[in-house]
């Protein structure tokens, strides 16, 4: 009798949901993510799960589409005044949580908060000032023509300026940033977003009530509740989906893709990412590695193709570049080139047909598989007469052996802040140069002037047909030279209970529009 | 007793003085904490001015005797990831650790003294055998195994078709070995109640004791047969004894022997034993916590290994050596209740 009645109970609500879109946002939505959010400042820290608070409590004047296309947000529209400066339009009537309107006047103020933040300001360098022109208009102004200036204004979440100012009542400054320890902001939040924060509790839950005056009333979002609860052990994250005990799961680790698949009461959804995985080899430690023709040697010598079927178990897109489909300097020409003999014959060429010995570093928590990756690298360059001596370090030890380019090989995986390709090339492939900051993650040593001056060059071009033949050039200019081994993307896998919706939500930014979820 | 108290202090804060230092001394095999405050694309610069700012450019002694004062003040640092001081965060964690510890140690208690008895009493038994049996698989399977088994048994469940279900005996069968699920596989759940600072209890409502079930298992598992097996021992050495036979021939009844004259000399040892499990219990919490997202101490001290969250890592090992040694102090105490002929002065009776 009791199933009867919630199956009738249940086909009502499925009968009368087109008409409640939008309407009410009843529904209740757990959901597990490997990590809670370390703080409410959303200028505090540039991460992942930064980035997807900042999309459940504030609005970005425009957001990524699903196809890497823009969407206007906050800002109504946008219009180019000359190469270096850009008008927007802002929404009016739109309100933070505090009540506050909107205005311009928010918009300046995060602008320069941003400018102040350690984790942002080298985003925002290009930007040199902003004008405000009325409440509702201002104009972004930045220093050199800049390609990217919309890419950078996803990043703009505008803050409550009055919320965020003043004093507390022991004397700080509510606008401060504070890296360690806590601020204002860390503790208190005001956004526009579709989510207040109601309780949290770090490293527990934290728990989120749709906004009542949120102002995108068309959005079909029906979710009323949100809790989210960081489970770190990826089983346990699986678990609690197929016990029912939460609704939405991400990360999704490769070794239950299947597990997930099987089961009829779940949803899941992939995507190939962004996030490059490579190998740097370093010129200034082993002196084979300056001649081409090994490092041509060692990418022939890598099978992309099995690692990401055997090893990712097919959750990853095998690489042959850094700049994944959809970016501008994603070129379709490259393939990845393994073939054992052409890399036996490269390296009998290049007068090292005996081989030698190097060491390899790679993390053992950071990417997925990584430990197990460098292993079946390791393993694959024996066969060219390479003998590997490969070491793997939790990631809190890792980076600093990074930061000393401690191994001859050494892995990396990188995500672009901008969602473009020129940010792979400035912080991985571009001469070292501690002054500028420019190849910071450069572990191979790899340095072409020609190159970094063709980037350089894409970075002051406008014209987006242009910019994105450059940026081919560089890829196919860096495959040409084997500057780094690719490996692959790894991919990105949410899964869900059936009959919530997040498929329209996803994206390969991995910060879903949760505002927008709807469920049945 | 003043003396031995003031004693157990004195070792307390030496026990704490080593962890301190030796905690210390191994942070640079920790990493570097930064990688966990900023993004990747800070630059050298940034990480300098704040790595200056936090002190850890200091020599290491600089940082110990900084360190060091400010704890004498009773002041243990702060996390870097929480931006609390680390007793605070302890203490916000500690409540979950130590219910999951009193729901497992119920476990132990309500289950190992009978079993251990009526082995002991009835060592040919098949029920004994059985449960010997039970007790040598058990303690052979690690926690996170354990754990993870129970929880597709028992959260997401399991459904059986391996015996013909057109038959009466293969659906009866089918049915007997499939399991329901439905308990909570994670947390502490929602339903806690406050009882006073930051003790958050679930004891007191259906939900919180639910979430409490298969951690509380999960950790029992490792402890339980080794009770089992070491009150069965005790039990059967005193049977043996002569002031037990003195009392059979005297006519006691069977009852009074085993559970008057006999149980309590078997407990002792057991109580020795079981106050140092306890202290071994707490740090066998990091495995059962990781696996149930269990809010405790143990899974807060990973996250902040992972994190080179250094303070925190030295003031939770500070605090569990402090328990280790309380729990230590409270068993000797009570061992001198049960026994009266040792004394805490150390002087042999």
């Amino acid at each position: 009798m009791k199933k009867l009645l919630t199956a009738v109970v249940g086909s009502m609500a499925l009968a009368s949901a087109p008409m409640a879109m939008s309407a009410e946002a009843n529904k209740e939505l757990k959901m597990a993510y490997d990590s809670d959010p370390v703080t409410l400042d959303i200028h505090e820290q540039l991460s992942g799960g930064i980035m997807q608070l900042s999309h459940m409590t504030f609005d970005p004047l425009l957001r990524w589409t699903k196809d890497l296309g823009f969407e206007p947000r906050l800002a109504e529209s946008w219009e180019r005044i000359d190469d270096k400066t850009m008008r927007f339009k802002l929404r009016e009537g739109v309100k933070f949580h505090s009540g506050n309107e909107l205005t311009t006047a928010d918009v300046k103020f995060t602008f320069d908060r941003l400018k102040q933040s350690q984790d942002y300001k080298a985003i925002f360098k290009p930007f040199s000032s902003i004008n405000i022109i009325d409440d509702y208009t201002f104009e972004l102004v930045t220093s050199e023509p800049y390609p990217l200036l919309l890419n950078t204004a996803t990043y703009i979440f505008p803050m409550d300026s009055e919320f965020y100012s003043g004093k507390t009542e022991d004397g700080k400054d509510k606008s401060a940033i504070v890296k360690h320890g806590n601020s204002y902001a860390s503790e208190h939040l005001s956004g526009t977003g579709p989510y207040v924060v109601t309780e949290r509790q770090q490293g527990v839950r934290v728990e989120f009530e749709r906004f009542d005056d949120y102002w995108d009333t068309e959005s079909p979002g029906n979710v009323g509740k949100v809790v989210l609860t960081p489970i770190k052990e990826n089983n346990t994250r699986v678990s609690a989906l197929l016990s029912g005990g939460v609704d939405f799961i991400a990360p999704v680790p490769p070794t239950d893709l299947k597990r997930i698949k099987r089961d009829d009461d779940s949803n899941l959804v992939t995507m190939s990412g962004t996030r490059i995985i490579l190998f740097h080899m370093n010129q200034d430690r082993v002196e084979a590695f300056k001649n081409p023709k090994v490092r041509q040697a060692i990418t022939y010598a890598i099978n992309q193709e099995g690692i990401a079927a055997k090893i990712m178990k097919g959750f990853a897109t095998p690489a042959a570049q850094m700049s994944p489909a959809g970016y501008q300097g994603h070129n379709d020409a490259l393939q990845t080139r393994f073939d054992v003999a052409k890399a036996q014959q490269l390296m009998k060429e290049a007068g090292y047909e005996d081989g030698f010995t190097i060491t390899m570093m790679a993390p053992n928590n950071r990417y997925v598989n990584d430990d197990k990756i460098a292993q079946a690298v390791a393993a694959m360059l024996a066969r060219i007469n390479i003998k590997v001596d490969l070491k793997t370090l939790p990631k809190a030890q890792y980076w600093p052996e990074y930061d000393n380019r401690a191994a001859d090989m050494m892995m990396i995986g990188w995500h672009a802040d901008t969602e473009d390709s020129a940010n792979f090339y400035e912080f991985l492939t571009f001469c070292p140069d501690e002054d500028t900051g420019a190849g910071q993650y450069n572990a191979g040593q790899y340095c072409n002037p020609e190159i970094d001056a063709l980037v350089e060059k894409a970075n002051v071009e406008t014209d987006l047909d242009k910019r994105a033949a450059m940026l081919k050039e560089v890829e196919q200019r860096l495959y040409d030279d084997a500057a780094f081994v690719p490996l692959h993307w790894q991919d990105l896998a949410w899964a869900s209970k059936k009959g919530v919706h997040i498929e329209p939500i996803l994206n390969v930014m991995n910060f879903p529009y949760l505002g927008d979820l709807v469920v049945e | 007793m003043l003396a031995f108290l003031v004693q157990r202090i004195a070792q307390a804060l030496l026990v704490m003085f080593v962890i301190s230092v030796i905690a210390f001394a191994i942070q640079d095999g920790l990493g570097d904490p930064l990688q966990e405050m900023v993004g990747m694309s800070v630059s050298d610069e940034e990480r300098e001015a704040i790595r200056e700012e936090l002190g850890l450019n200091d020599p290491f002694l600089v940082q110990y005797l900084r360190f060091a004062g400010n704890a004498l003040q009773g002041d243990l640092g702060s996390s870097y990831f929480y931006g609390e001081p680390t007793l605070d965060v302890i203490l916000e964690h500690l409540p979950a650790t130590l219910e999951l510890v009193i729901g497992a140690s119920l476990i132990i208690v309500v289950f190992s003294v009978p079993i251990g008895v009526y082995a002991a009493i009835r060592p040919q038994a098949w029920l004994s055998k059985f449960f010997m049996g039970v007790s040598t698989v058990g303690i052979s399977i690690p926690v996170f195994l354990t754990a993870i088994v129970l929880i597709q048994l028992f959260s997401i469940g399991v459904v059986v078709d391996w015996f013909p279900a057109d038959t009466g005996w293969g659906q009866w069968l089918n049915e007997a070995l499939s399991t329901e699920g439905g308990l909570p596989s994670y947390g502490r759940g929602d339903e806690l109640t406050h009882l006073f600072g930051t003790w958050e209890s679930g004891f007191f409502s259906s939900g919180g004791l639910a979430h409490l079930i298969l951690p509380s298992v999960s950790l029992a598992s490792i402890m339980l047969p080794l009770f089992i097996r070491l009150i069965r021992a005790e039990m059967m050495e005193v049977l043996q004894s002569d002031y037990i036979r003195y009392a059979r021939a005297k006519g006691l009844s069977a009852g009074r022997i085993n559970f008057l004259h006999a149980l309590k000399n078997t407990m002792l040892p057991v109580i020795t034993v079981g106050g140092v499990q306890i202290g071994i219990m707490v740090a066998y919490t990091i495995l059962t916590e990781t696996v149930f997202q269990w809010p405790g101490v143990g899974l807060m001290f990973l996250e902040a290994i992972t994190r080179s969250d250094i303070p925190l890592i030295v003031a939770y090992l500070m605090v569990v050596g402090l328990i280790f040694v309380i729990t230590n102090t409270v068993v000797d105490l009570v061992y001198g209740l049960v026994n009266p002929t040792v004394k805490l002065t150390g002087k042999k009776a």
